[in-house]
């Protein structure tokens, strides 16, 4: 007799997100992943202006704030083929790494740590050793034993006074926790000082945005930052410098604090490179594009099949037709009328909520808000796992300079710390999903660098040109914008008709990610990851959310697991 | 409390002159006299720190981003020495039966803040938005009961913000359409300044009580007055010096942004004032025009973003001017007497549309 753990809300996500498992003899046996908020925002689009949409889209949300109004634009450029100007693009390119970096170092440090990382035992931690412990493993300038110390007395006195806030009721104590007392005190200063460094990186986006979060310089046909050197409401050399100086301390942070650190929690906790794989295929797409039209880029994308590096195949250009004719969604499981797979251009977004009968997901039945977006290979819809995962395998599978010299040097580290050959097959698990971030996190630390110095060579020769005025033809033209968001591949599909959106859908990194079950029984990637996933404690899931949590879900949603094969029903209450 | 812990060259966190600091600067964005910093600076340091709970429904974390972004306080000064928040779903590290449990224990004791961040779905008896299987409205009626107030962060809660755009679909709505009975103080935005939001917090944490608002509920220290009245490119509209399109020579010399659609003349809020990010920058500031975000409906009324108004009080006319005055009406002899403020020269070019709608 199988029982049912029910995890809603699972926190430290973006939205609602709701969780049922099934154990079995100490592991997951089955899962479902169900979504359970719409707000409607295709249906709101209908009828506006072009202009306005990457406006409305940036609230799809604010944690991958910047990625949907990017995607927007750069959707309605590609149905018009306008091209923007080059000091555009670079502008754009630092807030898209900018904002990445923001969005990974919280992801690991504020939503993810505390899965690995038991606070409580932190109090019981020798500074001293803790000290030389980050000492053999990173060289981070704001270690030593009297500012662990300082955290340590804070922590003590925080936990004394009783009121635990967001900490109460913690997974402290937990037979999955591993990290000894020193490594936990680590991680809770770290925890505290990457609260500052991702606020360094949103103030470079908030210079060029106007603020952060929901930047405000966008533009169909460019960027609304005024440039000029010699005028002091512009970006000038000021601005300009204080955007470097930002970049190089938050970049020094993710070279000698955050990969570390994630690759020596990894470590630790080494038989976990065996769980969390699911759903291999990858879908990655090209990014921070070096030129105006959207061809040449510092970041490749493609799609690898099962698992199998060899099987790359690159995405090129905006205009990619393996890109654009291949994505589609399917609905056999999702609450929106009709059962069908189609392609984002020709979808409508009718909501039918059929709720759940008995309070539980029918795996028969429709069960989510997520839609299940599927990728057309060898003439089959098959699930796609995105993310950074995908798109350090894809870059590496393609020899991308950059990705092979990072996956390179952190698998050696992996494997000298965790004392086992771990190589790029490792990287196909839960902590292998933070892991990659991390090494994204050191490529666009550099790459944003190296577009600062590009749109600064570029303003020097005097080009302060920023926009490239869009204007609607008669008629119905259609468009595909892509960009690799910190979650993974985002797209944007907009019918226009007669300058008004006539259409208007976005296939999100999350839903990817998150989706139910297609019409032909797929799992995605939630799903499939839980399958196999230890749980040692029934009433406190915290290894799933590990699994969960490595996704960096984004979703207004939430995510069920769920038995159909006549389990008894119990909702444990843990205490 | 003793705040002197984090030394030792860690960033960000507070000192006991830093934190006298953060206070003087709370003080002063709450348009309090110097005097009062070392009574805000008491009720930071109370003991018991009085408990917030915060909960999510239709949005999109951006309000709750925008507290990670907030500097005076920081959120770890926030979460560890000034408040206890209790529930917050973003950052809580229990999930599922055991942060329900801490949500129902926080309740059960009463005398808390609710925050709410997020609209409220009412068409289909709300299905549009569930967490722990009951919808918003159930959950938002039942955590009100015992709270001794409400602020509503981010114009989704106050007035449904971006889900309740035409159409509405899932006829989404503020907490004030929901709750009658409860004090309630929105600090509307998209999303609002943090410190709007933390000096809302600090004033009722020291004087007991919301500060006084606007017809729309707005805190009066952050939305008393408009946009336009402390731009910093005013000089330029008086002047008749306009940005015509982004990217041209007006853009260049950091005119006034009327003409390319800034909703600062109708909009009520501190942003040129207190600024984002601690880098010195709004909207305005790096060449886009406002687009009213803190005003009811403000996704129906301010767009399309890039028009320019069609009616805007002659300057100089003070601030009564309300919001709801705004329509899209014709352009009449509000214009005109824009026209001949602004400038002869520019009154032609005035008098003329937005192109990108024809």
């Amino acid at each position: 007799m199988a029982k049912r753990v029910v995890i809603d809300p699972v926190t430290r996500i973006e939205g609602h997100l709701r969780i049922e498992v099934v154990p079995e003899n100490g592991y997951v046996k089955n899962a479902y992943s169900s979504a359970q908020m719409w707000r409607g925002l295709e249906v709101i689009l209908q009828g506006r202006n072009p202009d306005d949409a990457w406006m409305f889209v940036q609230r799809i949300c604010g944690v991958c704030t910047t990625v949907h109004a990017l995607a927007s634009v750069r959707s309605v450029e590609n149905a018009l083929q306008l091209e923007i100007p080059y000091n555009a693009q670079m502008i754009r390119n630092i807030i898209i790494a900018a904002h990445a970096l923001h969005d990974h170092i919280v992801h690991f440090y504020h939503l993810s740590a505390l899965d690995w990382v038991d606070i409580v035992s932190a109090l019981k931690a020798d500074p001293q050793k803790a000290a030389k412990i980050a000492e053999s493993y990173q060289d981070w300038k704001l270690n030593g034993a009297s500012v662990f110390k300082a955290v340590q007395d804070k922590l003590r006195k925080f936990v004394e006074s009783g009121q635990l806030g967001p900490f109460a009721n913690g997974y402290w104590g937990h037979p999955a926790m591993k990290l000894s007392p020193e490594v936990n005190l680590i991680a809770v200063t770290h925890y505290l000082q990457a609260l500052d460094y991702q606020r360094k990186a949103t103030q470079a986006v908030a210079i060029l945005g106007g603020k952060f979060p929901h930047i405000q310089n966008l533009a169909v046909g460019g960027v609304s930052t005024a440039i000029n050197l010699d005028n002091e409401a512009t970006l000038n050399m000021e601005r300009l410098y204080y955007i470097k100086q930002l970049l190089e301390e938050v970049r020094e942070f993710v070279h000698n604090c955050y990969l570390p650190d994630v690759i020596a929690i990894s470590a630790f906790y080494k038989e976990w490179l065996n769980y969390g794989r699911g759903v291999d295929n990858y879908l990655a797409v090209p990014d921070l594009p070096q030129d105006t039209k959207g061809e040449v880029f510092d970041l490749p994308g493609g799609t690898i099949i099962g698992g199998n590096l060899s099987t790359v195949k690159p995405i090129k250009s905006f205009n990619d037709p393996y890109f654009i004719n291949n994505v589609a969604e399917n609905i056999t499981h999702s609450w929106y009328k009709g059962d069908w797979t189609r392609h984002p251009w020709e979808e409508d977004t009718i909501p039918e909520y059929t709720g759940m009968p008995g309070g539980y997901v029918d795996g028969n039945e429709k069960y989510s808000w997520s839609k299940a977006p599927r990728f057309r290979h060898n003439g089959n819809y098959i699930p796609m796992q995105v993310g950074p995962l995908a798109q350090v395998l894809v870059g590496y599978a393609q020899g991308h300079k950059l990705t092979k010299k990072y996956v390179d040097q952190a698998l050696s580290m992996l494997s000298s710390l965790a004392g086992t050959k771990a190589d790029i097959n490792a990287l196909q698990s839960t902590p292998g999903r933070h892991i990659a971030r991390a090494i994204r996190a050191q490529m666009l630390s550099d790459l944003a660098l190296k577009q600062w110095e590009q749109l600064v060579d570029n303003v020097g020769r005097g080009d302060y040109e920023i926009f490239n005025p869009p204007s609607y033809p008669a008629g119905e033209i259609k468009g595909c914008g892509f960009h690799e968001a910190p979650r993974g591949t985002l797209s944007h599909w907009c019918v226009i008709e007669n300058g008004k959106l006539k259409n208007y859908q976005a296939v999100v990194p999350s839903t990817w990610n998150a989706s139910p079950r297609d019409g032909k029984g797929q799992m995605g990637p939630y799903e499939a990851s839980l399958i196999g996933n230890p749980i040692a404690e029934p009433e406190k899931p915290l290894e799933v959310l590990r699994t969960v949590h490595s996704f960096d879900p984004c979703i207004a949603c939430a995510v069920h697991m769920v038995d159909t094969e006549g389990e008894e029903i119990v909702k444990v209450k843990a205490l | 409390m003793d705040r002197g812990i984090f030394l030792g060259g860690i960033p960000g966190t507070t000192s006991r002159r830093g934190f006298l600091r953060a206070c003087a600067i709370a003080t002063a964005a709450m348009g309090l006299p110097m005097e009062m910093v070392s009574k805000v600076a008491e009720a930071a340091k109370d003991p018991e720190r009085p408990r917030v709970i915060w909960l999510h429904f239709q949005e999109c974390t951006g309000c709750t981003m925008s507290l990670l972004e907030a500097s005076h306080p920081d959120i770890a000064s926030l979460i560890l020495d000034l408040i206890s928040l209790d529930y917050q779903e973003t950052l809580m590290v229990a999930a599922g039966e055991q942060a329900e449990e801490n949500l129902h224990k926080a309740i059960e004791e009463g005398n808390y803040i609710l925050v709410v961040e997020g609209g409220i779905p009412l068409k289909d008896d709300g299905v549009y938005c569930k967490v722990a299987g009951k919808t918003a409205v159930e959950s938002l009626k039942k955590a009100a009961e015992k709270a001794v107030a409400i602020i509503a962060i981010g114009t989704c809660s106050a007035y449904g913000g971006i889900q309740a755009a035409k159409p509405n679909p899932t006829g989404a709505v503020g907490v004030q359409d929901i709750i009658k009975d409860k004090p309630i103080i929105n600090v509307p935005g998209c999303p609002p300044n943090p410190h709007n939001f933390l000096s809302t917090i600090l004033y009722y944490l020291t004087f007991k009580k919301l500060p006084p608002t606007d017809r729309w509920g707005r805190p009066l220290f952050a939305y008393g007055r408009k946009i336009h009245d402390h731009c910093e490119r005013r000089p330029h509209f008086d002047e008749g010096r306009f940005v015509e399109q982004f990217g041209d020579i007006g853009h260049q010399l950091g005119y006034c942004l009327y003409k390319v659609g800034c909703k600062g003349p109708e909009t009520y809020s501190n942003c040129p004032v207190i600024r984002f990010n601690d880098v010195e920058v709004w909207p305005v500031s790096v060449g886009n025009g406002c687009y009213g975000c803190t005003e009811p409906n403000f996704w129906d009324t301010m767009a399309p973003f890039h028009d320019r108004l069609p009616n805007i009080k002659i300057p100089g006319a003070g601030i009564q001017a309300s919001a709801t005055e705004f329509g899209k009406a014709a352009l009449g002899v509000t214009a005109a007497a824009i026209a001949i403020h602004a400038g002869i020269g520019v009154a032609k070019r005035l008098a003329t549309g937005s192109k990108s709608e024809e």
